[in-house]
């Protein structure tokens, strides 16, 4: 029992990293653009914290100087800056230039990856790192070892953060009159543009918007989940893809999204839990990405008219082309 | 009495003016319509304008980072690829094999991102067999029998996603970017399986005995050169006068014609894959037994340059030759210059190739579209000749 409560905590917090990717991936791809930066972003997001902190710590003579919240209020700010930024250049070449959307990703991610292991050598310091981490964990303090507290309680602010983004999405693209447009727009643009919704704008609004989602995975994996001590070398990259399989493990529903990124981070974390060999620990490091295939497998054939991608994913729009 | 004039005016005044306003609202800046032809000539000059301003922006980025005068940065960045002309020329070799095996798959609109899976599965069962079978054979046998295990791994790698694909419609994409990672898994299990010192790295395997290593031709670099070759002259055959070639560039084209003339789509997607795996394979063999002679992640760490490349190159083998070396020249030219110069780390090498992806991706658009300025434009970039190829 104590063990499955550790492994449920362990899940929900692994699997923010990717519910965050996934939710904003989701709301690019409703817009009919498929972000293979993905993991790029998240990275750029996971530098733009970091640099956040730097910025913090640099100009905080002593520690009064700067509370804890400003370290999380500035990080976050500059995570979504960050990654907008990277989001922006997709949003440029993809939607303005109109250019194939899977390999301005690949070049993004490419991108992405290098940016932050280049620049996060210059900004981190472990014990600033460290130290800032801590204003990142428990939003609740202490609260005791109950297993409810302990499961859904203990987490750090940017876990309840995801989850207040992914259900507010839902209701957002379901129920508003935007969110109706938006997913005119990656239906089919044609039909939104002869109704007057400005096809260019939307991509833009809601690549850039989801690009400031997706970032902010990369920024809860510096700073909360490994307490700031890998920032230089965090595979954020691997992260990235498996956030973007979750979006059509998911079926394109935000708030599916939640369980689905705790089912992956569980799958990720379990083995720890398990009475596993060393060797069998290692193989076991491939299950997520089966079970990712065998999901993906399954949601084609239950092939359901709901279930399907937005009808004019990856392909540009160009007004004169009908 | 108002003049009819003055009534006009009137109700000019009071209602905002319908034409006017909505030209300064609607009408954009630029026109862009498709461009049918443009000379080879411009479209050229047209790419060399995106690789210069990929390299001034590098520039730039170097002057902010170091401040240094952006010239030297350039005189090492063509200096570097110089410094060990062999190491570069292998680099592309590999860079250009990748991309080759990437192209079937590609030419069918089958977006295969396991290039790195297969490559990696492929040297992984060659080391296999040069780790434990070596010393019961021949090595001439042993080389041999590392070739066709290799095949057969990458081969089975890049068949399963295309058997789902053609069965269940499954997303091509995700399916083979998680096969990727079961292979880094799978490599990883096997190493530390294999390995007995539990160091979780294989190192370089038979280092003494040299057992089921290819043999020098010349030198230890001319073999993935040789390979590269008679691979660009296979693909540019299979894919342009191969009866196999066209159907899969067909179903690339248009499923539904390919079955209208009687194309069995399911069987030429299995099997332009199983060619794509069996490129992989025989790729993976030469990281293996000619050059890393050991197998980790990084073997296959080129396969999503290698997409790009062979997308920038309109998958025309050929070209792919001439682009995988100008992106090798310019990743071995920035990592000389980042560390001769003290740029930081050499991850400064995927920040600039990132921006020279950027710049040609984006420079296909002034390719494929004519971009005109609109009346409106031409008021407000205050142009008064009718030449508006803005580009």
């Amino acid at each position: 029992m104590l063990k499955l409560i550790s492994i449920l905590t362990d899940a929900i917090a692994m699997g923010t990293v990717y519910l965050f990717g996934s939710v904003g991936e989701t709301i690019q791809e409703k817009a009919g653009n498929l972000n293979l930066g993905t993991p790029g972003i998240m990275c750029c997001g996971a530098l733009g914290g970091g640099f956040g902190v730097w910025l913090c710590s640099a100009h905080a003579t002593d520690a009064a100087a700067s509370p804890g919240w400003l370290f999380v209020v500035v990080s976050i700010l500059f995570s979504m800056i960050f990654a907008s930024a990277a989001g922006l250049i997709y949003a440029f070449l993809t939607v303005t230039l109109k250019a194939n959307q899977n390999v301005v990703g690949l070049a993004l991610t490419t991108f992405g990856v290098g940016v932050m292991k280049f620049f996060s050598k210059m900004i981190y310091s472990d014990t600033v790192f460290c130290n800032a981490s801590a204003y990142f964990k428990n939003l609740f303090g202490n609260v005791g070892s109950g297993w409810f507290s302990k499961i859904f309680l203990s987490h750090g602010i940017l876990v309840y953060l995801a989850i207040i983004i992914a259900i507010f999405t839902s209701v957002f693209i379901k129920k508003t009159r935007i969110g109706l447009n938006l997913r005119a727009v990656g239906e089919n643009p044609a039909t939104a543009d002869a109704v007057g919704i400005n096809i260019s704008a939307y991509k833009y609004a809601f690549i850039l918007i989801g690009s400031a989602v997706s970032g902010l995975g990369g920024l809860y994996y510096v700073m909360d989940k490994t307490n700031g001590t890998t920032f230089t070398e965090a595979p954020v990259e691997a992260f990235g893809w498996m956030a973007v399989a979750l979006v059509i493990a998911t079926m394109w529903k935000p708030v599916l999204s939640i369980f689905g990124s705790i089912l992956f981070g569980g799958l990720y974390v379990i083995s720890a839990y398990l009475p596993l060999s060393f060797s069998q620990i290692k193989l076991f490091g491939m299950v997520p990405y089966v079970i990712t295939i065998v999901v993906l497998i399954v949601i084609r054939l239950l092939n359901k008219k709901d279930n399907q991608p937005p009808a004019s994913l990856g392909m540009s729009y160009f007004r004169e082309e009908r | 009495m108002k003049s009819n004039s003055e009534k006009i005016a009137e109700i000019k005044e009071k209602n905002p003016q319908p034409e006017q306003a909505s030209s300064a609202a609607r009408e954009p800046l630029f026109h862009v319509s498709k461009n049918s032809v443009m000379s080879r000539g411009k479209a050229l000059a047209i790419r060399g304008c995106s690789l210069l301003a990929a390299l001034i922006i590098t520039g730039i980025l170097g002057v902010l980072l170091v401040h240094i005068n952006p010239f030297r940065i350039y005189k090492e960045i063509f200096k570097g690829p110089f410094v060990d002309i062999w190491t570069m020329l292998q680099d592309t070799a590999l860079l250009l094999c990748f991309a080759l095996a990437v192209v079937p798959a590609f030419k069918m609109k089958f977006f295969n991102m396991g290039a790195n899976g297969q490559v990696l599965v492929g040297c992984l069962a060659a080391i296999g067999v040069m780790k434990f079978l070596t010393p019961y054979m021949p090595n001439w046998a042993a080389i041999l029998l590392m070739l066709v295990v290799a095949c057969i791994a990458g081969v089975i790698f890049a068949v399963i996603p295309a058997v789902f694909k053609a069965w269940a419609d499954t997303n091509e994409t995700l399916f083979t970017l998680m096969m990727n990672y079961i292979a880094i898994e799978l490599v990883n299990y096997l190493v530390f399986v294999w390995d007995k010192s539990g160091s979780g790295t294989l190192g370089i395997v038979n280092l003494i005995s040299h057992a089921g290593w290819v043999p020098n031709i010349g030198n230890k670099y001319v073999l993935p050169v040789i390979v590269a070759v008679l691979m660009t002259v296979f693909m540019t055959v299979y894919m342009n006068y191969s009866k196999h070639g066209f159907e899969a560039a067909l179903v690339g084209e248009s499923v539904n014609t390919a079955k209208y003339v009687g194309i069995n789509v399911k069987k030429v997607m299995i099997r332009t894959l199983a060619l794509s795996g069996l490129l992989c394979g025989i790729l993976g063999f030469v990281y293996a037994g000619a050059v890393s002679h050991t197998v980790n992640a990084a073997v296959g760490g080129k396969g999503f340059t290698a997409i790009l490349v062979a997308w920038l190159a309109g998958f025309n083998p050929p070209i792919m030759a001439l682009v995988a070396l100008l992106v090798t020249f310019l990743t071995s030219g920035t990592q000389y210059a980042s560390s001769s110069l003290h740029l930081g780390s050499t991850d400064f090498a995927s920040i600039t190739v990132g921006i020279f992806f950027f710049f040609v991706i984006g420079s296909e658009f002034f390719i494929r579209y004519r971009v005109e300025l609109t009346a409106r434009g031409k008021k407000v970039f205050k142009i008064k000749s009718k030449k508006g190829g803005e580009v």
